[in-house]
C-alpha cells in the first residue's frame, strides 16, 4: 500500500516541482524512486519530527504542496503541538502520511502502534482525516490529496490488501462507500477493518443476518448524512476500527446517533483502552486476540443483537 | 519605512527616537490591557527597530510582495514590542493598537498570522519559529529566490528541543539566507537562565553546530547595525546574532527583575516608568 502510494506521488512530483516530500528518517527503500527522479523535492530531515512539521509549514507558506511521512505515533504524537499550530492553525497545504494503522507493526510493539491517532487528529481544527483500505484506494488518495488544499492526515495500514470486491466504487473524500447492501444491520468500517468486516458479513449471512457494509474511509469531514440514512433503515449499527474505541470512528458515529432520533442498537468494535502487554504477535495474531478478525467481529455482532 | 542611509549618526538618532516611541507604546499597551511580558518586550526593542529599519526588505506599502524578506517573531509573548514596531513601520494604525487585547479586538496577546499587517506566522508557543523559518529559507533557496528569513527568539526558547533540531537542519542544508537573533536577556519565566538550563557558552554551541555567530550589545544601535551589515557571516552557513540584552530595558526598576516578566504596572508604576522614558529621551 505504502509503495503504491509513493509510486503515485512520484508521478505527481515529477510533473510538479512544488510538491515536496519529507520524511523523518523512515521509509527505507520506499523513497528510492522519488530520491532518484526528483531529488530537490525530497528531504530526509533526520529523526526530528517536530522540526519536520515546522519545515513543512515554512515550505507550505512559500507555496509548496508538502507531504510529511513517518510512523503514526512519531508523526502524530511526537509533533502534535507543531501540527496544531504550524499546520492546522495556519490551515496549510500539508499532508501528513502516517504508516502503521493499529497493530500493523505487530512484533514492533506498542511504541509503533497507531491506536490513538484518529482521536487526536479528528479533534484538531482544520484537520481532515482519510484512511484508505486497499492498494487501489491508497493510489486514489495520493491523487486526490494532491489537489486537496487543506491539512490532511492520511492513515496508511497493511501492505498488500487488494480490492476483493473487484469493483471500483470511486473514492471521494468525505463520502462513505456502501460496499454491499443488507437489510438488518449496518456496519461502518474503516481502513484495515474493511476486509474483516466483509468477511464477518459472510459469517453473519450464514446466521441469517443481512448486513450493509460501508467503507467509512473519511473520518473527517464525516459523512453524517450517510450515517443517518443507514441508521434509519437498519435496526442495528456497528462501527469497526483498528483504533482505540475512544475517540475514533465509533465515537464519531455515536455522536451523530446520540444527537439524532436513532433508537436502535449501536456498538463500537475496536481496540480496548488498555492493551495486555503479555499479548505479543503479528497483526493477525493481535486481531484475533482482541476480537478484530472476522470471527471475533461476527461473534461480537451476534452477541450484541442477542443482547 | 526605510531610514535614509546618509549619515549613520543621524540614523541612530532617528532609531533611538523610534525606540522611545516603541517603549511608550509597549507601556501603554501593557498597562491598558493589564497584560504580562513588559520586561520581555522592552528587551527586544533595539533588535526589532534595527531589523525593521536597517535590515529587512519589507514594506507596509506592499506587505504581500513575494520578494519580501520573511520575519518570524517566535517569542510571541513579547507581542506588544512587535505591534509597536509594526506601528512605527506603517503596518498598523493607531486604531489597530487600540484594539489590542480587548473584547472584539484585532490582536491577541500572541500574534496571529496576518500578512496585510506584516505578521508572517502565528506564534506564542515557544520553539516553533526557527523550524518554520528554515522551511521558508529552504523554499527560497530551491526556488532560486533572494529573499531572506529572519527569526527572533528568546533565550528561554533555547530550552526547546525543536530549536536544536532546526539548528542542525539549517546548517545541514547550508541555509545562509537565514538569520537567527537571540534576545539573550538571561531571564526566563521562573528565574535566571543560568539557574534553569545554563546556555553558556552559547556562541561556542552555535559555532560547533556549524553556524556563523556574532555577539552584540542588543541595545547598542551602532554595533547591531555593523553586525547586520555583515550577514551572512560565513559562506554557506546560517547566521546567528546573540544579542546580549537587559530584561525590562529602559525603565530602571523593571530592569533585570523577574517581577516584570508577568506583572503589569499599576497606574503609579506606569507614570514612573513613563517619566523615566521621557527624561532619558530629553
Amino acid at each position: 500500500m505504502r509503495q503504491a502510494f509513493y509510486n503515485k506521488l512520484e508521478q505527481i512530483a515529477v510533473k510538479d516541482k512544488d510538491v515536496y516530500i519529507l520524511t523523518a528518517n523512515l521509509g527505507f527503500k520506499f523513497f528510492d524512486n522519488i530520491r532518484k527522479n526528483c531529488p530537490d523535492q525530497f528531504i530526509d530531515v533526520g529523526v526530528a519530527e517536530a522540526n519536520m512539521i515546522g519545515i513543512s509549514s515554512g515550505l507550505a507558506l512559500s507555496g509548496k504542496n508538502v507531504y510529511c511521512y513517518s510512523i503514526i505515533p512519531f508523526l502524530t504524537m511526537r509533533a502534535y503541538e507543531q501540527i496544531r499550530i504550524d499546520v492546522a492553525y495556519h490551515n496549510l497545504n500539508v499532508k501528513l502520511v502516517g504508516m502503521g494503522a493499529g497493530f500493523t507493526y505487530g512484533f514492533e510493539g506498542y511504541t509503533h502502534f497507531g491506536i490513538e491517532d484518529m482521536a487526536l487528529m479528528r479533534a484538531m481544527p482544520n484537520m481532515h482525516v482519510v484512511v484508505p483500505d486497499t492498494i487501489e484506494n491508497a493510489v486514489k488518495v495520493a491523487q486526490l490529496s494532491y489537489a486537496y488544499p487543506f491539512p490532511l492526515y492520511i492513515r496508511l495500514g497493511r501492505a498488500g490488501i487488494k480490492n476483493r470486491v473487484g469493483k471500483d466504487f470511486g473514492l471521494e473524500i468525505g463520502k462513505g462507500i456502501i460496499l454491499q447492501e443488507g437489510k438488518d444491520i449496518a456496519i461502518f468500517a474503516i481502513g484495515n477493518m474493511i476486509e474483516p468486516a466483509l468477511q464477518a458479513s459472510d459469517i453473519l449471512k450464514s446466521a441469517g443476518i443481512s448486513a450493509t457494509v460501508i467503507n467509512m474511509h473519511t473520518l473527517k469531514p464525516l459523512d453524517v448524512e450517510l450515517i443517518k440514512r443507514c441508521a434509519s433503515s437498519h435496526k442495528a449499527v456497528f462501527s469497526i476500527e483498528e483504533h482505540s474505541i475512544i475517540g475514533g470512528l465509533g465515537s464519531a458515529i455515536s455522536e451523530v446517533l446520540a444527537e439524532s432520533s436513532y433508537g436502535g442498537v449501536f456498538r463500537r468494535i475496536g481496540i480496548p483502552e488498555t492493551l495486555d502487554s503479555k499479548i505479543i504477535g503479528t497483526a493477525d495474531y493481535l486481531w484475533q486476540a482482541y476480537g478484530l478478525d472476522a470471527g471475533g467481529i461476527g461473534k461480537k455482532i451476534i452477541g450484541a443483537l442477542e443482547g | 519605512m526605510e531610514i535614509m542611509n546618509i549619515n549613520q549618526e543621524d540614523d541612530i538618532k532617528k532609531m533611538e527616537k523610534i525606540s522611545f516611541q516603541v517603549r511608550k507604546n509597549i507601556l501603554s499597551l501593557v498597562h491598558k490591557t493589564k497584560g504580562p511580558h513588559v520586561g520581555s518586550s522592552f528587551s527586544c526593542v533595539e533588535i526589532l527597530v534595527s531589523l525593521y529599519f536597517k535590515f529587512l526588505n519589507v514594506s507596509s506599502k506592499n506587505p504581500l510582495d513575494p520578494r519580501r524578506d520573511r520575519f518570524i517573531f517566535s517569542k510571541g509573548h513579547a507581542s506588544p514590542a512587535l505591534y509597536a514596531v509594526l506601528y512605527e513601520g506603517g503596518f498598523l494604525t493607531q486604531d489597530d493598537l487600540e484594539r489590542f487585547a480587548v473584547n472584539g479586538g484585532v490582536f491577541q496577546q500572541h500574534p496571529d498570522k496576518d500578512l496585510s499587517k506584516g505578521i508572517e506566522v502565528s506564534s506564542g508557543s515557544l520553539g516553533h519559529g526557527l523550524s518554520v523559518g528554515a522551511g521558508m529559507a529552504l523554499a527560497s533557496k530551491r526556488d532560486g529566490e533572494n529573499h531572506r528569513v529572519c527569526v527572533v527568539i528568546s533565550d528561554g526558547e533555547l530550552n526547546e528541543g525543536s530549536i536544536w533540531e532546526a539548528v542542525l537542519f539549517s546548517a545541514q542544508h547550508k541555509l545562509s539566507n537565514i538569520l537567527l537573533v537571540i534576545d539573550y536577556n538571561k531571564m526566563q519565566a521562573l528565574g535566571f537562565t543560568k539557574d534553569t538550563l545554563e546556555l553558556d557558552p552559547l556562541a561556542a554551541k552555535f559555532e560547533a553546530f556549524g553556524w556563523g555567530c556574532r555577539e552584540v550589545d542588543g541595545h547598542n544601535f551602532s554595533t547591531i547595525i555593523k553586525v547586520l551589515e555583515k550577514v551572512p557571516f560565513e559562506k554557506n552557513k546560517p547566521s546567528v546574532i546573540i544579542a546580549h540584552t537587559t530584561k525590562g530595558k529602559g525603565v530602571s526598576f523593571m530592569e533585570n527583575s523577574l517581577h516584570w516578566h508577568y506583572t503589569c504596572p499599576n497606574d503609579e508604576e506606569c507614570r514612573l516608568a513613563l517619566d523615566e522614558l521621557n527624561n532619558n529621551m530629553i
